[in-house]
């Protein structure tokens, strides 16, 4: 298949692999920030192909995983409300909040449909004027300028009865709350290439200028995280650190400019509930003034419950790098994909999920 | 049966009333004409010698009709493959539809057409069966359920608990097709070159096998759940590893691209007219031979190997040279975020 074989290229792999052990002498931690590249890493066995010199950590850059329970439980919430019908991205369906899950409302009669694209949402909500159709607004930087579009569409068509659970989250300024805290001790980065195709190369400079992180925007491909790892940990020796882009073929230094101006006409920076994390300042989107019409939380008058945590659940800890699933006491006794305690073990890009599936140790 | 064109299902197609005979005497009679089904007695009595194999499955299926197939051919190649899977020859099939009111006739004499074409295909009589209509909104448009029983012959022993370490590991075909047909058609995706639906009757390509080698030790579909979780049931039933190797398995370019799209690994994607063979190490080859003569084996490729390591586990060797776990599907596929 083109543009996908020529970077899974075992040889050129090989190659690759070769280098990074020629060039490594120094240990150096790496962390992989986004869900997409810990799949990579662990479906492709990446980790064991590196040299012991060179650590992998990954992130919290699973949309579904640091969705904290107190916004599922609205999700859920929601779905419990007559006349609601919930349109959502399937990772979403079988995470648990504090009591249940969208998959369990929907096994008792809620109306909750999976959809690929807001604009499915949309249709959905055209279809039943008489239902108020709510979009569960999940994702990072990647999925928020489809759904401002989709606000914009539906505010130009004059549709009344859809709306947007805006829970939305931005990389950035997560990373910058992990470095604050200094839990995690880390020399280099490898930042998500779909959300950089959005936000550009800019946005991380403040890790190389400010913390000394060295960065690598990274495409998804085995080939594309071996190069990423071969440039950070270059960087690295030479101890240089700063911003590379090593997915070149989708992310510019500037970004997508349109979807920027998409995102900001509709969204402004608001305070964000990260799980494991806590509430980090400006890592969330809201609805501007002129589009609260569309705020699902204003719209209805929701009241979850109190919020309850899954004892000896590690998710939070994994999520900030300070452990990895192997630690979790749960990790394959309790927890499991089809008994999941934690959302890192429902998301297919949950660092949980990956262990679990791909793991061979 | 030429129905007229917007000519509906009625309950009373099911009622057992005047409706419900007259679709059984112009619909069904003569798509499966035979002398067993024919005197319309309340069971179908027929001899059989030797050890019997017997199953049922229901099929659901959105949409109705995809690209390859429909739920009719898919209802007689299912069971037929499920008898196939257990050594045995498929003789005769039950056949039971339950209709959602309003269904079109003309859409349930096409797929009556493609349940019979297949059963012709694999040699299969449908013997009995049984229409019941449900009010609208009470089923899915048409739920089918078929039950089949065949013969199996001396000295056949197929078991998802005979695979033994050194066993070659055989796939049939290129895998994921169904699953991505079904899928691109009920979410509108579209491919330069739209992927068909595998659907299609193995009895004759097991028949072939079991010629070709009395070593074959297990057999299986891998439909829904796909290869990974075939290959781990194997792996579980039988307490051995198993070993594959990703750049053998064969996949279908547009498959590979709706995969990446969608998220999904084709490992997981469900299949209906590939088989899985574990066999004797000295018998593998011509066993691959021999599948290569059938038309439903033409690209069949042995993909791995039983070993003693990691019981109860599917191991796969990456492209990259390193290994990963091939684990069972959990839950449903469903469409990632990002």
């Amino acid at each position: 298949m083109r543009f996908i074989d020529e970077f899974r290229d075992a040889e050129l792999a090989r190659a690759v692999v070769n280098r990074i052990h020629r060039r490594s002498n120094k240990h150096v931690r790496l962390m992989e920030f986004c869900g997409g590249h810990t799949v990579a890493i662990m479906k492709h066995g990446i980790r064991q192909l590196l040299p012991e010199t060179v650590e992998m950590l990954s992130g919290p850059g699973c949309p579904v995983c640091v969705t904290a329970n107190q916004d599922l439980d609205i999700a859920i919430a929601l779905a419990r409300e007559p006349g609601v019908i919930i349109t959502t991205f399937g990772d979403m369906l079988k995470v648990p909040g504090s009591r249940s899950s969208l998959q369990r409302v929907r096994a008792d009669s809620a109306d909750v449909r999976v959809v690929y694209s807001t604009l499915d949402a949309l249709q959905i909500a055209r279809e039943n004027p008489e239902k108020a159709v709510v979009f569960i607004g999940i994702g990072f930087e990647t999925t928020a300028p489809t759904i401002a579009a989709s606000i914009l569409k539906a505010e130009e068509e004059g549709i009344r009865n859809y709306y947007v659970l805006s829970m939305n989250k931005l990389c950035p300024p997560v990373i910058k709350a992990l470095l604050d805290c200094g839990e995690v001790k880390l020399d280099g980065l490898i930042c998500p290439g779909h959300v950089s195709a959005i936000i550009g190369s800019h946005p991380w400079e403040f890790a190389a200028r400010d913390y000394g992180i060295s960065c690598v925007v990274s495409g998804f491909e085995p080939l594309d995280v071996l190069q990423s790892v071969e440039m950070l940990v270059d960087q690295l020796e030479k101890g240089e650190p700063r911003v590379e882009i090593a997915y070149r073929r989708g992310v510019r230094p500037e970004g997508n400019l349109r979807a920027q101006e998409l995102m900001n006409a509709v969204f402004e920076l608001s305070p964000a509930n990260w799980r494991g994390i806590g509430m980090v300042p400006e890592s969330g989107l809201r609805l501007r003034k002129e589009y609260e019409r569309f705020d699902a939380e204003l719209a209805f008058d929701i009241e979850p419950g109190p919020t309850l945590e899954h004892k000896g659940c590690l998710c939070g800890d994994i999520l900030r790098g300070v452990r990895t699933p192997l630690d979790c006491k749960l990790f394959r006794t309790s927890c499991t994909p089809e008994h999941p305690v934690g959302p890192c073990m429902v998301s297919s890009e949950g660092s949980c999920a990956s262990y679990f599936h791909y793991e061979t140790a | 049966m030429k129905p007229l064109k917007d000519e509906k299902i009625l309950l009373a197609h099911g009622s057992g009333g005047r409706l419900s005979h007259d679709l059984v005497e112009k619909g069904f009679l003569p798509a499966f004409d035979n002398p067993l089904l024919s005197k319309l007695d309340d069971s179908a009595i027929f001899e059989a010698k030797g050890r019997l194999a017997f199953t049922t499955d229901s099929y659901i299926v959105t949409p109705i009709f995809f690209p390859g197939g429909d739920i009719g051919k898919l209802a007689v190649c299912g069971t037929v493959n499920d008898l196939s899977m257990s050594g045995a020859i498929p003789l005769y099939l039950s056949l039971s539809f339950i209709i959602e009111e309003g269904f079109l006739l003309t859409d349930l004499v096409k797929i009556v057409t493609s349940i019979k074409e297949a059963a012709e295909e694999a040699g299969v009589k449908v013997v009995t069966g049984d229409t019941k209509v449900v009010n609208r909104g009470s089923a899915d448009k048409l739920f089918i359920n078929t039950a089949g029983v065949g013969i199996v012959p001396d000295g056949v022993h197929i078991s998802g608990s005979n695979a033994r370490a050194g066993d070659r590991v055989i796939l049939s075909g290129p895998i994921g097709d169904h699953g991505i047909a079904v899928m691109s058609e009920r979410e509108g995706l579209k491919f330069a070159s739209p992927v068909k639906s595998d659907c299609s009757p193995l009895n004759k390509l097991v028949a072939e096998m079991l010629e070709a080698s009395g070593e074959i030790h297990s057999l299986r579909d891998p439909t829904r759940g796909g290869l990974a979780s075939t290959l781990n049931e194997f792996a579980m039933q039988s307490q051995v590893g198993i070993l594959i190797h990703e750049d053998m398995i064969p996949v279908r370019d547009e498959v590979r691209a709706a995969c990446e799209m969608l998220g999904f690994d084709p490992l997981h994607v469900a299949n209906e007219g590939r088989l899985v063979a574990v066999v004797a190490p000295d018998d593998a080859e011509r066993v691959v031979e021999r599948m290569r003569q059938n038309k439903y084996g033409t690209e069949a490729a042995i993909i791995g190997e039983v070993r003693e390591e990691h019981p109860g586990r599917v191991v796969m060797r990456t492209r990259l040279g390193a290994s990963r776990i091939v684990d069972m599907l959990v839950g449903e596929l469903l469409p990632r975020i990002c």
